[in-house]
């Protein structure tokens, strides 16, 4: 016995230590995948997540020898009390050419609700060459009671395009924000919560 | 201290009354409370499943509401995984772990004692949400034992939170029983049993662990995101905040696809000492067996994703998780085959424990081969959430993971008791256990591949025949777990006395100590050649 003593004295607080080090990394570890997954879905364009918005140094190049074809969904999540539609269902654009369409809401409640839209591109292969320059999900949409507003959204389907690919679809989901009872003025709240939502 | 402890070898300073079991460092008391829970929770969990098939008896909504229904399938499923199989797992762990290394207890008694205190309080809290959705107090969990977002964030009860609070207990729990196996195995071996000379069970155990204290954190890190999400407005799955709730399946799965190993390799352990015993000759591979299941917990880590083909993956994700699940098959197989050289040729006998461990093996490989069907991603899309997938995880955990824990409670049995059990009725629970499983499990793979889908409480007319004798089975199977309890408690209030060795076959440390085992094991460290 005395032998064992003498090393679970020695050994174990050493083994105890490194396994709750192990545990205590492997409980960050999970959280760590919250950040990795967007990194991960970003690089490989997975999960048709749009990328944040572009800016071109010079003019892309357009392609005028095909036409791809752009479907326009939209939809409210639960009971959000708007109207929200695309003004037009579908448009062929020329890969590298600006396009610019615009989606209708309108606030059919008596109160004044903060929405904010959430993209997604259809194939997910194909949202790495979906850019959008201009955006109503870029910011935080507020409508007052019975308001309604044109909300549009440009953008350019890059050139690099597989030619697999000939139609794509885009649809936005409003969702009521999650700050709708927050003070709204305050400014860096609203620029923080803007960056959540690329 | 050496003269003195051997004097008293046998002098056994138990306390006594309730102090006993509450105080309790000694892992022979830890382990029987953790394998008494896990009892209370079979039946518990079972009294649910049996209220599942009475409703599934015939289509239409006879007993239950559909609410309470979706209650009932998420607290069996909970109650069965946590409640029953792991705490059982421990508790054989304690009870075996220091007797067949040559320890004289586990190397952390006193968080051993804690591990398990902890278990009551988990439980408490989870089934406390059931009592309270029967009194009317509102909905417990309903949301299925995998819980996803936003079903259990947005749209989850008042009572998720109860579970939230409820797994990180378990998760506390079951991370520092891992800690105190791997430090009892890595420090209080025996002198000369090198860590190839470990008995199989130990080793699997030692590989559980590691996998317990890898993934039980991330469970944790994940309902601590849904605490959040519910109450701190964080947007971990909430796609309105910028979340994905996909990433929650990813987060679960990575937990839960090494969980079912967890759930599944102690059993390949205890199979692995069983049937060398009844067949008379050694463990057949041993170190492939070693390897094999170093590789399967590794394998473990990167599959997660086949439980969720459907979420809409591209097709290259679909191919890595398809064939990353396949290769289990590989070392799985190694398994199989050695069990079967092992009792090619022994001089073979059918005590209840090896009939057990035979039935493991045969119907464990029959969940494995439906596991393999559901792995290739395209068939996958028909099989998804239907009764197919019930069948599948059935057969591995039922007649898989439960089946051995059966097992090894007949095989260790006249070793903790000192008296033998009572094999008539033993073979009697056998039988009836083995056949029943069989008639209540084996027709949901027929009514699922028709397209069943799982927890829904009604169903399509086709499907009647199908669930009428898988409820058949279901009470079968139910009511003749209590002929194992009354087995048990014969046995522990006497019997024929067993003798050391207990079986002619047997080997390993474990049977050269007396029966009843001891209070403290080995005092002195055998010394093994």
């Amino acid at each position: 016995m005395s032998v064992q003593t003498e090393k679970q004295t020695t050994d174990n607080p050493k083994i105890i230590g490194k396994l709750l080090l192990v545990v205590v990394a492997m409980f960050g570890f999970g959280f760590a995948l919250v950040p990795l997954y967007d990194v991960f879905c970003d690089i490989t364009g997975l999960n048709g997540k749009t990328g944040d918005k572009v800016h071109f140094e010079t003019a892309p190049i357009v392609d005028e020898s095909r036409l791809v074809k752009i479907t326009f969904l939209a939809s409210l999540n639960e009971s959000m009390p708007w109207e929200f539609k695309p003004q037009q269902n579908f448009i062929e654009v020329h890969p590298g050419k600006p396009t610019t369409i615009n989606y209708i809401a309108r606030n059919m409640s008596s109160k004044s609700i903060v929405g904010n839209a959430v993209p997604s591109v259809s194939p997910g292969l194909a949202a790495a060459y979906f850019q959008k320059t201009e955006c109503f999900c870029f910011t935080r949409q507020e409508l007052k009671a019975g308001e309604e507003k044109i909300m549009p959204v440009t953008f350019i389907v890059d050139s690099e395009l597989s030619d697999d690919i000939n139609e794509i679809a885009l649809s936005y989901t409003f969702f009521i924000s999650k700050q709708n009872n927050e003070d709204l003025a305050d400014n860096t709240l609203t620029a923080k919560s803007i960056n959540t939502f690329k | 201290m050496n003269a003195v402890v051997e004097e008293h070898h046998d002098h056994d300073h138990k306390p006594t009354g309730i102090g006993r079991w509450l105080f309790s460092t000694n892992h022979k008391d830890i382990g029987s409370m953790y394998l008494w829970f896990a009892f209370t929770m079979f039946f518990i969990g079972g009294a649910l499943a049996l209220l599942i098939r009475a409703e599934l008896f015939q289509p239409g909504m006879q007993i239950v509401e559909p609410e309470f229904f979706n209650q009932l399938t998420t607290l069996h499923g909970l109650i069965m995984v946590f409640g029953v199989i792991m705490p059982a797992f421990v508790g054989l762990a304690n009870w075996q772990l220091p007797m067949m290394i040559g320890a004289p207890d586990m190397a952390l008694p006193r968080m051993n004692n804690w591990s398990f205190w902890l278990l009551p309080a988990a439980f408490g809290l989870l089934l406390a949400s059931l009592v309270m959705s029967i009194m009317g107090l509102g909905s417990a969990p309903n949301f299925g034992w995998t819980f996803y977002a936003p079903l259990s964030t947005t749209y989850g009860p008042d009572s998720t939170d109860y579970f939230i609070f409820s797994v990180h207990l378990m998760g506390i729990s079951s991370v520092m029983g891992a800690i105190n196996v791997i430090a009892t195995i890595m420090n209080l071996r025996a002198p000369g049993m090198t860590y190839m000379k470990m008995p199989i069970f130990v080793w699997t155990w030692f590989i559980t662990a590691y996998l317990l204290i890898a993934v039980m954190p991330v469970l944790a890190g994940v309902v601590t995101m849904m605490l959040t999400d519910r109450n701190f407005g964080t947007s971990f799955f909430d796609a309105a905040g910028g979340g994905d709730p996909v990433m929650f399946q990813h987060v679960f799965w990575f937990f839960g696809h090494p969980e079912v190993y967890i759930m599944i390799l102690p059993a390949f352990g205890i199979v692995s000492s069983i049937v060398p015993t009844f067949s008379r000759k050694p463990l057949f591979g041993y170190s492939s067996m070693v390897y094999a299941t170093a590789s399967i917990a590794f394998l473990s880590f990167i599959v997660w994703a086949h439980h969720m083909f459907t979420v809409g993956m591209p097709v290259a994700g679909e191919l890595f998780f398809m064939y990353s699940t396949m290769l289990i098959a590989i070392p799985t197989g190694v398994k199989v085959f050695n069990w079967i050289s092992t009792m090619w040729r022994g001089a073979l006998t059918f005590e209840t424990p090896m009939l057990f461990a035979i039935a493991f093996i045969f119907l464990f490989t029959m969940g494995g081969f439906t596991g393999l069907m559901l792995c290739i991603a395209p068939a996958d899309f028909q099989y998804h959430d239907t009764y197919f997938v019930v069948a599948h995880f059935h057969y591995v955990l039922v007649t898989g993971a439960a089946f051995s824990i059966m097992a090894a409670v007949y095989f260790w049995l006249p070793k903790w008791t000192g008296n033998m059990y009572d094999e008539k009725l033993g073979k009697l629970h056998f039988w009836l256990t083995c056949i029943s499983a069989n008639v209540l499990f084996f027709p949901m793979h027929f009514v699922g591949l028709a397209g069943m889908p799982r927890r829904i409480p009604d169903y399509a007319l086709q499907f009647a025949e199908f669930n009428q004798i898988a409820s058949v089975g279901a009470f079968v199977f139910g009511f003749s777990q209590l002929i194992f309890l009354y087995v048990v408690i014969k046995c522990v209030r006497g019997g024929e006395k067993a003798t050391d060795k207990v079986w002619e076959g047997a080997h390993g440390l474990e049977f050269d100590l007396p029966s009843p085992a001891p209070f403290h094991s080995y005092t002195t460290p055998p010394v093994v050649k």
